[in-house]
C-alpha cells in the first residue's frame, strides 16, 4: 500500500468524472428530485415523511455509489487498464481505497446537498445535528461503493452488473425497516435483516431523526456500517488476481 | 549482457482445456529486438502475457531479467502494451500519462519525454476517446515506456498504423535496442518480421524457429521470413 498511488488513483477517477457532467448532475439531482417527490406525495402526512425521510437520505448514495462503482470497475477489468495496473507495482488495496476516496468525496457533496435541501426545502424535521446524519450518509455511500467493487468481481458483463443491483441491494432495502420496522419483521427475516449493513444505517438515520443527542447505539450503528465497508474492501482486493489461469 | 533476457523451458499454458502453449523452450538475447511471429491464435499473446506475469502457467520453467516470471520485482522493469490499447478513454493523454507516471513512481519529465517520442505532443491535452485507433495504441504504447523499463514487450504494436507512422515506431524500437533495453514484438505481419534480428516463429502453440533473422534464411535457404516460414510450416504437417 502506498499514499502516493491511493491519492493519485482517487485523483485520476475524479478526472474521469470531470470528463462526464452528465453524470456528476444525475448523482447530485436525482436524490434531490426524488426526496421532493416524496415530500410531496406525504404533503397532507409530514409525519410519515419524517419517518421515511431519514432512511431515504442513506438508500440514495447507497444504491448510487453500488451503481456507479460495479460498472466503473467492470469497465476497468474489460477495457485492461486494470491488467496494467496490475502489472505495474500497484497495490490491490491501493486500487480499492483510491476509488473509496474518490466517491467518498463525491458522496459528502451529495450526502450535504440531499440533506440541506430535504431539511431547509422539503421541511424534513430531525431532532439530532444535521453533521452526523451527513457522516451516516457518507458511510453508506463508502459502503455502497465497497460492495460495488466487490459485486463487479463476479460480473462478466455489463448487464449483469446491472443485475446486481436488485440481488445485492434490493432486499437490502426491502428489509432495513423503511417498510416494516424491523423489530416486527417475521423472526427469520429479523435475522437476515440484522445481518445485512443497510439495517444499521437505516436504524442510525432513524436515531439521530428522534434523538436530540448522539446515542451509544447509534455509534455502534455506524461502527457497523464501517466495519461491512472494511470487509468489502478486503474481499474485493482478494477477488483481484495479478494472474489468470 | 551474459544472461538470457527471457529463458522459457518446456512452457506450457492450457486455458479452458485448449492448450495455447505446448511446451515452448527459448532464450531470448538481451538488448535486441526479437520478433514473436505467427499467425493469429498461434500462442503469441499468451507467451506474452505469461512473460509479463499476467498469466499463470501450467508447467515448465520462465525466468525473466534472471526472476520467476511474475515476481514482484519485475512490475517495474517491464512495459507491457496489449493488443487492444489499455488507457483510459475518458482522460485526456496527458492525464494518462500522469496517473500512470504516479503509480510507477516516475518523474514528471519522463511524460514530457515520451510524448515526444511517441509523437504526442500536439495531441497531449486531447481526450483519448476522440482520438484515432493509431493515436489510442500510441498513447498505450507511451504508458509502456515511461520509467525506461529494461524489457519491453509490445503485442502488435503497428497494426492499422500509416507507413510513414510504423517506420517512425520502428526507428524509436531500434534506439531503444541500441541503448541496451530488451524488445519483444509480436506481429503477424510478414514485412515486420524482416526488420527483427531476432525471431521466434510460433505455430499451434509451439515454436518452429528460433534465432537471428540471417540464421533462419541460411537454414532454409528461403530469400525471405515469409517463405521461411511455409516452408517449416509445411514441413511440419
Amino acid at each position: 500500500m502506498s499514499p502516493r498511488r491511493t491519492l493519485a488513483t482517487a485523483r485520476r477517477v475524479l478526472q474521469q468524472l470531470h470528463h462526464d457532467k452528465r453524470t456528476i448532475a444525475l448523482i447530485f439531482v436525482v436524490p434531490l428530485v426524488l426526496l421532493g417527490l416524496l415530500a410531496w406525495i406525504y404533503n397532507q402526512t409530514p409525519v410519515i415523511f419524517d419517518m421515511v425521510g431519514p432512511a431515504l437520505l442513506c438508500i440514495f448514495p447507497f444504491v448510487v455509489m453500488f451503481l456507479i462503482t460495479s460498472i466503473t470497475t467492470l469497465r476497468e477489468r474489460s477495457g485492461g487498464t486494470l491488467e496494467r495496473l496490475l502489472a505495474m507495482p500497484m497495490g490491490k488495496l491501493d486500487i480499492l481505497l483510491g476509488y473509496a476516496l474518490s466517491f467518498g468525496l463525491l458522496a459528502i457533496v451529495q450526502a450535504t446537498l440531499a440533506t440541506e435541501v430535504a431539511v431547509h426545502v422539503y421541511g424534513l424535521d430531525i431532532a439530532g445535528p444535521e453533521w452526523f446524519l451527513i457522516i451516516v450518509a457518507l458511510a453508506d455511500a463508502v459502503l455502497g461503493t465497497t460492495l460495488g467493487l466487490l459485486a463487479s468481481a463476479f460480473a462478466r458483463t455489463e448487464f449483469q452488473a446491472v443485475q446486481f443491483m436488485p440481488a445485492f441491494i434490493l432486499p437490502q432495502v426491502l428489509l432495513c425497516g423503511l417498510l416494516v420496522p424491523v423489530a416486527q419483521l417475521p423472526t427469520v427475516l429479523h435475522w437476515a435483516a440484522n445481518c445485512l449493513p443497510l439495517t444499521y444505517a437505516v436504524d442510525a438515520m432513524n436515531r439521530i431523526s428522534f434523538e436530540t443527542t448522539i446515542g451509544r447505539r447509534t455509534c455502534i450503528d455506524l461502527f457497523v456500517v464501517v466495519a461491512f465497508a472494511m470487509v468489502a474492501i478486503f474481499l474485493g482486493a482478494a477477488t483481484l488476481r495479478r494472474k489468470t489461469k | 549482457m551474459h544472461q538470457a533476457a527471457v529463458t522459457a523451458k518446456n512452457v506450457r499454458v492450457v486455458r479452458q482445456g485448449v492448450k495455447a502453449l505446448a511446451g515452448v523452450t527459448f532464450a531470448i538475447t538481451p538488448g535486441k529486438i526479437t520478433g514473436l511471429i505467427g499467425p493469429s491464435g498461434s500462442g503469441k499473446t499468451t507467451l506474452m502475457r505469461a512473460i509479463v506475469g499476467a498469466q499463470e502457467l501450467t508447467g515448465g520453467m520462465l525466468e525473466v531479467l534472471g526472476l520467476s516470471a511474475g515476481s514482484r520485482q519485475l512490475r517495474s522493469k517491464i512495459g507491457y502494451v496489449t493488443q487492444s490499447p489499455a488507457v483510459y478513454d475518458d482522460l485526456t493523454t496527458l492525464q494518462n500519462l500522469q496517473y500512470f507516471a504516479a503509480v510507477l513512481g516516475v518523474p514528471k519529465t519522463d511524460v514530457e519525454r515520451v510524448l515526444k517520442q511517441v509523437d504526442l505532443t500536439k495531441q497531449a491535452s486531447q481526450l483519448v476517446g476522440s482520438m484515432s485507433g493509431g493515436q489510442r495504441a500510441r498513447v498505450s504504447l507511451a504508458v509502456a515506456l515511461l520509467g525506461s523499463p529494461e524489457l519491453l514487450v509490445l503485442d502488435e504494436p503497428t497494426v492499422g498504423l500509416d507507413p510513414v507512422l510504423r517506420e517512425h515506431l520502428w526507428a524509436l524500437f531500434d534506439s531503444l535496442a541500441a541503448e541496451g533495453r530488451t524488445l519483444v514484438i509480436s506481429s503477424h505481419v510478414m514485412d515486420e518480421a524482416e526488420r527483427c534480428p531476432e525471431l521466434l516463429l510460433l505455430r499451434d502453440g509451439k515454436v518452429l524457429n528460433h534465432g537471428t533473422h540471417s540464421e533462419l534464411l541460411k537454414q532454409t535457404g528461403t530469400p525471405n521470413v515469409q517463405a521461411a516460414f511455409l516452408q517449416l510450416a509445411g514441413g511440419a504437417k
